[in-house]
């Protein structure tokens, strides 16, 4: 539904987006992840036809975004960062703006439900809060009945209950059938919505897979974690080949490691004699992965 | 909530900004009140009222009433639009609307012939109440004073694109339309007719937009032909202010 090979992106002298390529498949959910400037907002801006590239194609459902500008726009729904409306402009007026923009808008009242913003359809766009704007720049998004959708920054600015709501959003696109490119900070967000995360830093595609695989590719798959009446020589598990750190934290030892660095500290454990109590094996986050590939200096040394 | 889906995008548009504009009740006292308003207390001086032979039998409220015409486009093209315009650029309003089937450039036309219709509704009111408070006589020549007024509103809306083109945020906009606000003011006549200028300081006033434009607002007042070269300074100060704005303009 939407390919990008080899796109490349300078502003001035700055390169933001240095090498990046991915497609994302026809009701695919596909997160991309990074750190401020990691090129994450020029890339969509490429897809949605702002930006014109230095080098390499974007197609979105084959289209061309800067010469079929017309075409794309009926069936790319672009929810921008940063992006606010006319100050004065109500909920409603915006709205019924938007849908005559389009042939076939979805009705509003529906949308402004969904949205929780139905008592707000008279208020102006600065007298809404920020996570009320930000769901009345979502509702624009998707009221030309998209068959794919920009979501950039989505949930920055909710609250937790907002938040949850607009994810559920998010679901219910990806139940239609509807493509999304999500742009987000929040490896929550990621984990929780995207079928797959494109991780990119310094303007370079560093991983593309699943949540799950992503975690399972980490140096710290699994966290296992217990406490121990006798000494234990912290060294001896430092030095097995899956185990990636070895902390002691408030009383518990914490070990990370890869899937199956669990058994492998169990094992050692039983070596030294010394029986774990209070033992947790908890799945790695998102955030090693993440952290791992888009470290200053990506991390491949620290397994000493 | 369905009787809008049939309005057409550029319909939807312009309501939208209409009803927009309408809330902006500073620019609309400026653009429709202010000018006459102003034109009403000028004419309570008592030497305004008297016709005065240097100046072909003319009173120096008549000149006013061509000047206060002037001063309702330099409200609405310099101090009015240019910051509502770079106030959606900065807040990525025409960038959202470039995602959208709608060309951004239709919210700019909409915003343009907004103001000039304001321009529009205070020259009438202006020119009205002229004629009921002071006796200043309607344009004597209709067909000239439409064509002065259309170069002459184009050229101030040519200026008031310039500083939006020019300027980075809305807070350039409101200095750099501060600055030219004021030498506008003058060569419109607002302190001075242009009529009551003399010498190098006239020669330099007709030469620049407005100035021009009082002189030829003026002369179809009265019911004579404006002259061609206030009508060429006018066009071609557009013509040349016009392609430089749309040269300069950034839509973010």
């Amino acid at each position: 539904m939407i390919s990008i090979s080899h796109l490349r992106k300078a502003h001035g002298s700055k390169i933001a987006v240095d090498d990046v390529s991915f497609e994302v498949a026809e009701g695919e959910v596909l997160g991309v992840l990074g750190p401020n400037g990691a090129g994450k907002t020029t890339t969509v801006e490429c897809v949605a036809g702002l930006r014109v590239p230095d080098a390499g194609t974007v197609r979105v459902a084959g289209l061309d975004p800067l010469v079929d500008r017309d075409a794309l726009t009926r069936l790319l729904g672009v929810q921008l960062q940063e992006s606010r409306l006319q100050p004065k402009i109500t909920v409603g007026e915006a709205l019924r703006l938007w849908s005559a923009l389009y042939d076939d808008p979805v009705p509003w009242g529906g949308l402004l439900e969904r949205l929780d913003l139905v008592d707000k359809a008279d208020t102006t766009f600065r007298d809404l809060s920020g996570g009320q704007q930000q769901r009345l720049s979502i509702a624009l998004a998707l009221i030309g009945r998209p068959r794919a959708v920009i979501l950039d920054e989505l949930s920055t600015g909710l609250d937790p209950r907002a938040r949850r709501e607009v994810w559920q959003i998010v679901r219910d696109l990806r139940a239609d059938g509807v493509t999304v490119l999500l742009v987000t900070h929040s490896m929550e967000e990621a984990q929780q919505l995207c079928d797959r995360i494109a991780i990119i830093d310094a303007g370079r595609v560093r991983a593309l897979d699943t949540p799950d695989a992503l975690i399972a590719g980490a140096a710290a798959a699994t966290v296992t974690s217990f406490t121990a009446d006798d000494a234990v020589d912290l060294e001896a598990l430092r030095a097995m080949p899956s185990v990636s750190a070895v902390r002691a934290d408030n009383g518990r030892i914490v070990v990370e490691g890869r899937d199956g660095a669990a058994l492998a500290v169990l094992e050692g454990l039983r070596r030294q004699n010394v029986v774990p109590a209070a033992l947790r094996v908890v799945d790695g986050t998102l955030d090693t992965a993440y952290l791992q590939l888009t470290g200053p200096s990506t991390p491949e040394e620290s397994r000493a | 909530m369905s009787p809008t889906a049939t309005t057409s995008p550029t319909a939807a548009v312009v309501r939208t900004e209409a009803t927009l504009f309408a809330r902006e009740l500073g620019s609309l006292f400026w653009i429709l009140l202010f000018p006459t308003l102003l034109l009403v207390v000028i004419g309570l001086v008592p030497d305004f009222q008297e016709p005065n032979a240097s100046l072909g039998g003319q009173r120096i409220i008549d000149l006013y009433a061509s000047v206060v015409v002037v001063l309702a486009m330099i409200m609405a093209a310099i101090m009015a639009m240019p910051p509502v315009i770079a106030g959606y650029r900065e807040s990525g309003v025409l960038r959202r609307l470039r995602t959208t089937p709608m060309h951004p450039a239709a919210l700019l036309g909409a915003q343009i012939g907004l103001h000039a219709v304001a321009v529009l509704a205070s020259v009438v009111l202006a020119l009205g109440t002229a004629r009921v408070v002071h006796d200043v006589r309607l344009p004597g020549h209709l067909g000239w004073y439409a064509l002065a007024l259309l170069l002459a509103t184009a050229s101030a809306f040519s200026v008031g694109a310039v500083i939006t083109a020019v300027s980075s945020s809305t807070r350039v906009v409101q200095t750099v339309g501060t600055i030219v606000f004021f030498p506008m003011m003058f060569t419109s006549g607002v302190w001075m007719p242009v009529q009551t200028m003399e010498g190098w300081l006239r020669v330099t006033v007709v030469s620049t937009p407005l100035g021009a434009a009082s002189e030829a607002l003026n002369d179809a007042l009265q019911g004579i032909r404006p002259e061609v070269v206030d009508l060429v300074v006018m066009g071609g100060w557009t013509v040349a202010l016009s392609l430089v704005a749309i040269r300069l303009f950034r839509w973010e």
